[in-house]
């Protein structure tokens, strides 16, 4: 990465999603993070995208997605924020529930906590800012999602 | 790079060989008509060769469990052969894997289906 935080403005569009997880694959490459991680990163940062562009912005060519990556010594941070009316946590499903076993969607965010050492989520009425960590160097000890 | 499917017959069974992505857009359409059209011909037992596809996304893993739902909501039976470590780890922490009926071996897999 040439500057340790890098930040774009993406349309709700399908292609932001593509652009999004190739972003990401890119600058956890350069951080040095091995293929098994990088495939990790993209694929939350795609799912987070996803959740922006279709769930928050629901396609308005109004809203925007911005996403931002941070490179510390310590950490890779990505954040991704929509101009959606603001994700209600209370109703993310639990997909391994048996009841949602077997249902066709309810399943980005459990991928992007399965995928990331940090995940917190920030929802307002303007819009919703998901804030995800990959340790450079993954600690197993870490916590796996932070307090709401 | 986007999904390709091409079928097959072997003894009754067809095979759809898929390759490349299974995400939101493309890759799951592709994979929702593919599965919804040999049903509606009658061709219903149907294995899913997924050796060659090196991605899939929640969307894709959606995809698969409705065409594993309406080929059985049909009388059908769809399985998943030649899962890529990949997607085989996607279906193992979603608990997936064991929902689905799982192959590794294509002549075994054609001759588990029901005659």
């Amino acid at each position: 990465m040439s500057a340790d935080r890098v930040s774009y403005t993406l349309d709700s569009t399908l292609e932001t999603v593509n652009n999004a997880e190739e972003t990401a694959s890119r600058i956890a490459a350069e951080a040095g993070f091995d293929d098994e991680e990088i495939m990790k990163i993209s694929m939350a940062v795609r799912e987070a995208a996803v959740n922006a562009v279709l769930h928050g912005n629901a396609y308005d060519p109004s809203k925007k997605v911005t996403l931002a990556f941070e490179l510390t010594p310590s950490d890779l941070v990505i954040v991704i924020r929509d101009q959606g009316k603001g994700l209600d946590t209370s109703k993310i499903p639990d997909p391994l529930a048996p009841d949602n076993l077997m249902k066709t969607s309810g399943r980005g965010i459990f991928l992007i906590r399965s995928f990331m050492d940090v995940v917190e989520i920030h929802p307002s009425q303007t819009g919703t800012e998901l804030r995800m960590i990959k340790h450079v160097h993954g600690n197993p000890a870490d916590s796996k999602e932070a307090p709401q | 790079m986007s999904m390709k499917s091409s079928t097959r017959q072997v003894d009754g069974v067809t095979i759809v060989d898929l390759s490349g992505r299974i995400t939101l857009g493309e890759g799951s359409v592709v994979l929702r008509e593919t599965v919804r059209d040999l049903l509606s011909k009658g061709q219903k037992k149907i294995l899913l060769n997924l050796g060659d596809v090196n991605y899939i996304d929640s969307s894709g893993i959606g995809e698969l469990v409705s065409a594993f739902t309406t080929a059985k909501n049909q009388g059908g039976e769809l399985k998943l052969l030649n899962l890529t470590k990949k997607v085989h780890d996607l279906l193992q922490i979603t608990k997936l894997y064991t929902v689905f009926d799982v192959k590794d071996d294509e002549a075994a897999a054609v001759k588990s289906f029901s005659k």
